[in-house]
């Protein structure tokens, strides 16, 4: 059988279930809200937040797959423009804009215009410091670990904290080599 | 409520005329925002001059599954017992369910907000239920044993879609965190009231249902009796 064509971002999501941004939204601002009364420490709730979206992400990445019939990418830069134009808006509805690349082509930005996490947020002076989407670097790094990229993902601009849009950097790492022949499991 | 509105209606006129007066009228209220943004270093965001919007943007079904999966297993790290667990997912709702109230009376209700027993039962029942899972309750009724009882049921309630729960967690429902939002709401609106989750076997179908308890504490029993 003839491979699939891959959908695009827009197609998926027509087709898949949907909810409203805003219980989403809520409710991730319920988990922020008790990240912070447990942890107390902006610093420890970056990296549960973050260890959280890499739960997500190793296991978001295979419905990911299965749905929108991506095959190999050939180079980083698809790889980029995949994750803002078919995962970002498969998920969470919106687009990302990939811009910034280094001149290797292992680092870039992913840009997002909107972003249905923060409606409805402010940050009071004592979050200073807080990533409060850190939950989708977690999810890259943790998706793209999972198709043998080990990559590095972090925000470097929040329009929460004052800048002018959501921007997240990332960075390839390392291309971890596949294993051939696959060891079934002893 | 409206007090406080109207009172930031006018603060904002106010920054508005100051604007005016320094930019002079043609350049959009929002652009010269920006401009203003360019000199200072940072400025944070201003949930309150953003618009509301109506609510009718949408995420992937799948997106708040997974969110709602890290928040119940981060939450199982933290407790030793299942009624532990179900308080904290219940805390998580509570806060969910102020703030809903806030939004849906601000947009749905003209800035009103229910003040009967009947009354708050069926916006919790229609308009919290459709705003947050899109969809009216399965069914509202009235306890049969006690007047104080009331039950929300819902054949499949969208927390629960993809959980399963272990046999050894006996009675567990992830339906706390729907629980606690109605608290949330009802609380929010002056309705005190002990709400809680459990699964109730339907004939013929695998899967329980889930019913939402809520039993009214004896002030609101006893203002809805003297309102008549």
């Amino acid at each position: 059988m003839a491979p699939l064509a891959p959908r695009s971002g827009d197609a998926v999501f027509a087709n898949v279930e949907r909810v409203n941004a805003e219980l989403v939204t809520l409710t991730y601002g319920a988990i922020v809200r008790q990240l912070l009364t447990d942890f107390e420490e902006v610093e420890e709730v970056n990296k549960q937040l973050d260890q959280m979206g890499y739960n997500i992400g190793i296991r978001l990445i295979d419905e990911f797959l299965a749905k929108s019939n991506i095959t190999r990418c050939v180079d980083f830069k698809e790889t980029a423009e995949v994750i803002a134009k078919v995962g970002f808006k498969m998920f969470l509805g919106v687009t990302a804009s990939v811009g910034n690349w280094d001149a290797d082509g292992t680092e870039c930005s992913l840009i997002l215009e909107d972003n249905p996490l923060v409606d409805f947020v402010e940050l009071p002076e004592t979050c200073q410091g807080l990533y409060y989407c850190n939950v989708l670097c977690g999810v890259i790094r943790g998706a793209l670990e999972m198709v043998s990229m080990k990559t590095e993902v972090r925000w470097v601009r929040d329009m929460l904290c004052g800048d002018d849009a959501y921007e997240l950097k990332l960075k390839l790492l390392e291309q971890v080599p596949e294993e051939y022949p696959y060891k079934d499991d002893e | 409520m409206a007090v406080g509105g109207h009172f930031m209606e006018k603060l904002k006129q106010k920054w508005n005329a100051q604007e005016d007066e320094k930019w002079g009228p043609n350049i959009e209220r929002k652009e010269r925002r920006d401009m203003i943004g360019v000199g200072r270093t940072k400025q944070y965001a201003n949930a309150l001059e953003k618009s509301l919007g109506k609510g009718k943007q949408e995420v992937s079904l799948n997106a708040f599954a997974f969110l709602f999966s890290e928040l119940v297993q981060y939450n199982q790290t933290r407790v030793d017992n299942i009624a532990e667990l179900e308080r904290r997912l219940e805390d998580a709702g509570y806060g969910v369910g102020l703030r809903v109230l806030e939004l849906l009376c601000h947009r749905e209700k003209g800035n009103r907000r229910e003040t009967r027993l009947l009354g708050i039962l069926s916006f919790v029942h229609s308009t919290v239920w459709k705003s947050l899972f899109g969809k009216v309750a399965d069914s509202l009724e009235k306890g049969t044993e006690h007047e104080d009882e009331y039950m929300i049921s819902e054949r499949e309630l969208l927390v629960n879609r993809f959980i399963s729960v272990p046999k050894d967690m006996g009675n567990f429902n992830c339906g706390a965190f729907v629980a606690g939002i109605v608290k949330g709401v009802l609380d929010g609106a002056g309705f005190p009231a002990v709400v809680s989750a459990h699964f109730v076997p339907v004939e013929g179908q695998p899967r329980p249902r889930t019913t939402i308890l809520i039993k009214f504490s004896e002030e609101v029993l006893q203002r809805e009796a003297r309102l008549g």
